[in-house]
């Protein structure tokens, strides 16, 4: 692997869409039975935690009481919108036909209104994949995450903001659509924010009437303490995603692209595109399920709407592939991939060359003292590659 | 998806009578005639109050934002707030080819009108497949539910029906629907006409008829093959016995005896009831029949007089790719021709704008119901014919007649 983005023939992309189309073909015929059982145990195990967490939490003056109370509403919580919500409203379970697993009908438990997030993540994010300015996920719009992003002073925030966003997560993510760095512009899409805002504000009220009020409520004098563990809860589940979303496209070797390179692709090239802007964690099963196997980044950006515990199964031919086109396959443990993220986001704080500068001479690279096997610029040739890489192919076309 | 149906069904539907079920037939015929719904007058069953409990707006809340229902269901899969299920309490095998299930509906599920059919879904290897059937008994009979369903060699919910439901097997339902009804004013002469498994909503409308203690005359034609393939046989001959109103003849097509009569014509009409001609018809079975029976009666000046249903199969075109069919939007009242195009392309020339996101078949933005026909998708190829499927439709292109609920 180098840092240089690989670039394949156009014989080679078409072998590669159809090879990844042949490959999706496969799964999507052997879907049955299986998966409807894997994911309704799944709800079932998140709806005993559910109703165990908080049944616990009504006897939460008893400390062990209360940790395992606030420990099952996390899980419960992880698992409701990674393996559960995520997925679910990705479409992965339509062609069930059944009205608890429709992707347009699911509802998950956090800020952010399902059909808002079908609109900013399912559309866009998956669509619009590591494109810049396209792309609203590189930085969720308040966080710098790559050296195209000019530096102002604002940037020196950069670790607070990557902080605030993480405890607040759930917030962060209600807000995506909104875009609130744009604020302030002249532009009169009040109207459709106002619309957005009316959303997450239905779903805000629900989960703090619940939360932070109910529950609290019905446990009488223990009322704090319920809050407290709710409130847990939240934060757990808001930097346990945090910090799996994060480790999705930004750990050092994912690829970021232009949006003049990008649009014409071929099917091949959008595959390409995925498996180039996606990175992976490896652990064990639990783990994947915890990380509602976006763990699996790669795979579930080639097929979003298959059922994501099939991405394990599939993760081994992926690689294959990958290795047959001599296309970087960018995994490892949470703590490498995460460990990188941190420190792009503080390299990042301070003013950085220009991706052109940088190139000339990039001898001092201040994380080449750690075990990261990736050189920690990934991302700094991305626009000069992405406009060579361009011509190249519009010269190949001719 | 299923309340989508239930509103749908809904909206067209009038006040459905809600009957004591002890009640005495001339009673029932009485409150069908006034319109009373007769729910308030029963006490609240102990489902009807745990229902109530556990619907009340607390428990919604708390159970936010799944509601109470995905969490019940977990436990017991026949309860629903929201989705009218049955379930299965007695099954049947009539005929060697056809299956009865006796169902026991929730109280979701607002009964149906003589005539009317009911879609049952059913899971078959991970994926729900909806049926329509029409159920066979009278109106009347609020508390159960009973389908006669034939089973087709390659008929997968037959199928899978036939080899699976037992008592306590769950079902989902939608309510009932379809314009083939008896008036509310039940006509004074009737004739019923049904061919196959068309007999089963005529069989409801004569069983409602019987319950209501109706008194004019209603003669029942039926069509069948064979005379062993006839459901309802010895019920319907002991109707006829006991009834001097019922009048009754069975036509076997298939078999030697009938001679030249094996089809209808008004010689053999005018031998089953004299005063034909000034009936109101009710015919149920395949198109052959009811374009006979519907010319007869234009001929002889009174084509209003023919009510019917026919289960007609989807037009499908023999070569996928080429969209000789008709595309449909239903709940835009649209139609067009199709084309070698996506349904989303045919939407949007339609003028409709449909929600979409890539128009690549990733995001799902698009996803829409097929109420019928078959599309192929243009990603893997694949053709599909389900009713009542949810599709992509900025990746499916028609093959023959489809219809949209857009």
């Amino acid at each position: 692997m180098t840092d240089t983005r690989p670039q394949l023939t156009p014989t080679q992309l078409q072998a590669l869409g159809d090879e990844l189309d042949a490959l999706r073909q496969r799964v999507l015929e052997d879907l049955g039975e299986r998966d409807v059982r894997y994911i309704r145990d799944l709800i079932k195990t998140q709806r005993a935690l559910e109703v165990g967490g908080r049944g616990l939490l009504f006897f939460s003056v008893l400390p062990p009481a209360w940790l395992a109370g606030a420990a099952a509403l996390s899980l419960s919580k992880i698992l409701d919108n990674m393996e559960i919500g995520h997925n679910v409203m990705h479409g992965q379970y339509d062609w069930t036909g059944d009205s608890a697993l429709s992707g347009r009908e699911f509802e998950w438990d956090t800020a952010c209104p399902a059909e808002q997030w079908r609109h900013s993540h399912n559309y866009l994010h998956h669509t619009f994949t590591n494109i810049l300015g396209k792309d609203r996920d590189i930085g969720y719009g308040v966080i710098r995450m790559t050296e195209d992003e000019p530096w102002q002073p604002r940037w020196l925030g950069n670790p607070a903001y990557a902080l605030l966003l993480a405890l607040l997560f759930q917030y962060g993510v209600a807000m995506h659509d909104l875009e609130i760095e744009r604020i302030g512009e002249a532009e009169p899409a009040w109207r459709s924010r106002r619309n957005l805002l009316s959303g997450i504000w239905s779903k805000v009220r629900a989960q703090t009437l619940k939360d932070y009020v109910l529950f609290p409520l019905l446990s009488g004098p223990q009322a704090p303490l319920v809050l407290g563990a709710n409130a847990s809860a939240n934060l757990v589940r808001n930097v346990w995603a945090f910090t799996i979303i994060f480790c999705g496209h930004f750990p050092d070797g994912t690829f970021e692209f232009s949006e003049q390179e990008t649009t014409e692709e071929s099917r091949g090239e959008w595959y390409l595109r995925q498996m180039l802007g996606s990175a992976n964690l490896t652990g064990s099963r639990l783990f994947h399920i915890l990380s509602g196997n976006l763990s699996h980044q790669i795979e579930h950006h080639l097929y979003p709407d298959i059922p994501a515990h099939r991405y394990a199964e599939i993760s081994k031919e992926v690689q294959e592939i990958c290795d047959r086109y001599e296309l970087p396959y960018n995994t490892g443990p949470l703590h490498s991939q995460f460990g990188s993220v941190v420190r792009k986001i503080f390299r990042l704080a301070l003013p950085t060359p220009s991706p052109h500068a940088r190139e000339l001479g990039s001898a001092y690279d201040p994380d080449s003292a750690t075990p990261s096997p990736e050189p920690a610029d990934g991302l700094r040739r991305t626009t000069n590659q992405a406009v060579t890489a361009a011509a190249a192919r519009t010269a190949t076309a001719k | 998806m299923l309340t989508r149906l239930h509103e749908r069904a809904t909206v067209g539907e009038q006040v459905f009578t809600k009957l004591p079920q002890d009640g005495q037939a001339s009673q029932q015929a009485v409150d069908a005639r006034s319109g009373e719904t007769g729910r308030s007058r029963q006490l609240p069953s102990a489902g009807r109050l745990a229902r109530r409990v556990v619907g009340s707006s607390l428990l919604e809340a708390l159970a936010a934002p799944h509601g109470v229902d995905r969490y019940v269901e977990l436990v017991l899969p026949g309860f629903s707030l929201r989705d009218p299920r049955a379930e299965v309490v007695a099954v049947r095998y009539p005929t060697p080819n056809s299956l009865t299930l006796r169902l026991r509906p929730n109280e979701l599920w607002h009964g149906f009108r003589a005539g009317q059919f009911v879609s049952l879904s059913v899971e078959i290897d991970g994926v729900r497949r909806t049926r329509c059937y029409s159920p066979a008994l009278s109106e009347h009979a609020r508390a159960e539910l009973e389908l006669t369903i034939r089973v087709h060699p390659e008929g997968l919910v037959s199928g899978y029906l036939r080899a699976n439901a037992r008592p306590g097997t769950v079902v989902e339902l939608a309510q009932a629907d379809g314009e083939f009804v008896l008036a509310r004013t039940r006509p004074e002469h009737l004739l019923l006409i049904s061919g196959g498994s068309g007999i089963t909503p005529v069989m409801s409308m004569l069983r409602t008829l019987c319950d209501e203690g109706h008194d004019a005359p209603v003669t029942f034609l039926h069509f069948a093959r064979r005379e062993h393939e006839v459901a309802y046989s010895a019920e319907l001959q002991e109707l006829a016995r006991s009834r001097p109103n019922v009048r009754l003849a069975f036509v076997y097509t298939r078999e030697r005896t009938g001679g030249a009569d094996r089809h209808l014509s008004r010689a053999q009409l005018r031998r089953v009831d004299r005063r034909y001609r000034q009936a109101e018809v009710y015919v149920c079975g395949p198109p052959g029949l009811i374009a006979t029976t519907r010319a007869l009666w234009a001929s002889d000046g009174h084509p209003e007089r023919v009510h019917s249903e026919s289960f007609l199969p989807t037009r499908v075109v023999a070569s996928p790719g080429e969209a000789h069919g008709c595309v449909r939007f239903a709940a835009s009242r649209i139609e067009l021709a199709g084309e070698a195009m996506t349904l989303l392309e045919h939407a949007e020339k339609a003028g409709l704008t449909p929600a979409y996101g890539c128009r690549m078949g990733i995001c799902h933005t698009c996803t829409c119901r097929k109420l019928t026909g078959q599309v192929r998708n243009v990603n893997s190829g694949e053709l599909s014919s389900c009713e009542q499927e949810d599709i992509q439709i900025c990746s499916s292109v028609p093959v023959g007649d489809v219809e949209l609920d857009l």
